[in-house]
């Protein structure tokens, strides 16, 4: 197995992700770097969001190892692994929030258990983090009070409780409407530039991957492995696969520039 | 597709012929819902060359199917289209744009004979595994919690408190009055006929608290608390809350189980404590029927039931509460990701629980015989 890289935020090596016998990807290689946009990319059903289930520790890789920081979070347990998984936040595609508490104490749950703030602090914080998602307001509605679309954004103001150094992000713009898809897209720049988090974004629309990535993987579902890696932009104009043209042209089997005419 | 036609569809046919070399296919009639489809002269081989479709008349979605299970049999990658109608070739090449992923495919495994007994047995043994790891687990997070490693939302211990202990007293005393009095009927029947009503209060006394009250209490704890417990956890597992919980560093375990575990094992005693008393009460009323005055029938009562009977039944009900909370918390963690499954999992914990009930009970009695109580 290769070595990961050192300086990389988060290194996969040899990734092997399986249910059972069946074989969903193989051999995935590649690096996230601080204060990436990286997002996952393919058709749906590739396993997209079973890589991001492999990389924060949910699945268990079949083969190969995801290293943080050039250290080996896959064969690390117990303590050591809630470590690194104190310094990630993570959106489910449903939002995931539990359904027994306010949207206020679910920001709030995660920071009375991992920090020292006051009640008075957690409550200010939790008020400040749904406003970051335009939910203020909101705080003593239930989750099941409020819309899909509110309940995904209320997923992200959780996520955000610890301020994380890693986001992983599960499909957040799926189901919401173009203009706050475009908020959503905003609000994940502006995190990135202010507080130095590096995202790892699972999503297909082509809008947001190319508003926001610097850096992409494709999980190309004919072989079983990655189609590509890097920045969704430079891939459209030079990648020689072409399932990730298809893909990142919606089809097209021209390239974007020669379509206009 | 829908054409005004004056007479009823013609019969829809399939013939097979071999046309110098070629075998072609040769579709007639109307293709419609309804119809009996014939094939004739059918070929070895079961995708044809070319097809001819001059005398095609109306089809609507029998016809693309029909060809399409040929396909399947046939196992051809490319499959030739000439011969067919524009429309129902775009049809075609839509649906086979995607080539089925073979081995994404479910394989229906055939269970036959021993090979079904060896996966029924399988299935068993992981069964009989998981609740022994699960235990297992439960014992561990207690020990974790009274070494202060573990911890849980006081909030939740409270409602799940209130749940099981407060709102579940009326259907508690319900049952258990109504139980009382059927086992003071039914005992009546015997003992009048030998003159000895009086020692219905005995056998009310004695019945209630040693194995109706905790039984019955354990019954309906399973039905109403084990299958809350199992829908709850359950559909928080499908809804990724509980990935959730793991992501922020909680343990699910700790979170969701112990706290469930904790309320029943405080509440079932003392519910059945209450539900022993319900159930004398309502052998007492059937006495007073019967002509056996309510003092009279406690000072006989209490001739038997000492404190030690009384004893046996609540000590009982601490086993029958973790059994409950253990089944209806392990079929939640378990379970799948979608409604059906969440509706499974309360199945088999409501069937669970009730099972561990009756077996356990039946330990005990075997126990209490030897011990001579």
């Amino acid at each position: 197995m290769e070595q990961p890289d050192k300086d990389a935020k988060i290194s996969v090596r040899g990734l092997k992700m399986a249910f059972g016998s069946f074989v969903v990807m193989n051999d995935l290689n590649f690096d996230v770097q601080k204060e990436d946009i990286f997002v996952i990319m393919g058709g749906s059903g590739c396993g997209k969001s079973t890589l991001l289930r492999h990389m924060i520790g949910l699945k268990e890789p079949a083969e190969g190892s995801v290293f943080y920081e050039g250290e080996n979070f896959t064969t690390a347990d117990g303590e050591e692994r809630l470590k690194y998984i104190r310094r990630f936040g993570v959106m489910y595609q449903s939002g995931a929030l539990w359904s027994s508490m306010t949207l206020a104490e679910n920001i709030t749950m995660p920071m009375e258990e991992h920090t020292d703030l006051k009640p008075a602090e957690i409550k200010d914080l939790a008020y400040y983090k749904l406003a970051l998602v335009g939910l203020s307001g909101y705080e003593d509605y239930y989750p099941a009070q409020v819309s899909g679309g509110m309940n995904k954004r209320a997923g992200i103001a959780r996520a955000l409780a610890l301020d994380p150094e890693v986001l992983f992000l599960d499909e957040p713009g799926a189901g919401l409407d173009p203009l706050s898809s475009q908020r959503l897209d905003e609000l994940i720049l502006r995190l990135r530039d202010s507080l130095g988090s590096t995202f790892v974004i699972v999503t297909h629309e082509l809008a947001s991957i190319f508003a926001i990535a610097n850096n992409s993987i494709f999980l190309d579902t004919e072989t079983r492995t990655q189609g590509a890696t890097g920045d969704p932009k430079e891939l459209l104009e030079q990648t020689e696969n072409e399932t990730v043209r298809l893909f990142l042209n919606r089809g097209e089997t021209m390239k974007p520039e020669t379509n206009h005419e | 597709m829908e054409k005004k036609r004056d007479s009823s569809p013609d019969n829809p046919k399939a013939v097979w012929k071999d046309d110098g070399g070629r075998v072609v296919l040769f579709l007639s009639g109307d293709w419609v819902r309804g119809s009996e489809a014939a094939v004739e002269g059918v070929s070895e081989r079961k995708w044809p060359d070319a097809f001819n479709a001059e005398n095609l008349g109306d089809f609507d979605s029998i016809l693309p199917a029909f060809l399409l299970r040929n396909l399947r049999e046939a196992d051809i990658k490319e499959p030739g289209l000439e011969g067919l109608p524009d429309n129902l070739r775009g049809l075609m090449e839509l649906a086979l744009r995607v080539p089925e992923r073979s081995e994404a495919k479910q394989r229906d495994d055939e269970a036959r004979g021993l090979r079904s007994l060896g996966l029924v047995s399988i299935s068993v043994s992981q069964a009989v595994l998981s609740v022994l790891e699960f235990t297992g687990d439960t014992v561990r997070s207690t020990l974790r919690f009274f070494t202060g490693r573990a911890k849980f939302r006081s909030q939740d211990f409270w409602e799940v408190i209130q749940d099981c202990g407060a709102s579940a007293l009326p259907i508690v005393s319900l049952i258990s009055f109504l139980i009382g009095m059927i086992l003071a009927f039914v005992g009546n029947v015997q003992l009048a006929s030998f003159g000895a009503s009086l020692y219905v209060a005995d056998l009310v006394g004695l019945a209630m608290v040693r194995e109706m009250g905790v039984m019955m209490t354990a019954i309906i704890m399973s039905g109403r608390t084990g299958a809350a417990f199992a829908a709850h956890i359950g559909s928080m597992n499908a809804n990724e809350e509980i990935d959730a919980l793991k992501t922020f560093g909680f343990n699910p375990f700790d979170y969701l189980v112990l706290p469930r575990v904790f309320a029943l094992v405080l509440m079932m005693p003392l519910l059945t404590v209450y539900a022993n008393m319900i159930g004398i009460l309502g052998g007492m009323m059937v006495g007073a029927m019967v002509g056996i005055p309510p003092a009279l029938f406690w000072a006989e009562m209490l001739t038997v039931v000492d404190l030690t009977q009384a004893s046996l039944g609540v000590f009982k009900s601490v086993f029958f509460g973790v059994a409950i909370a253990i089944s209806g918390c392990l079929q939640g963690m378990k379970s799948g990701g979608s409604s059906a499954a969440v509706g499974r999992a309360t199945t088999r914990a409501v069937v669970a629980s009730i099972t561990a009930i009756i077996i356990l009970d039946s330990v005990f009695a075997i126990i209490f015989t030897i011990l001579d109580i």
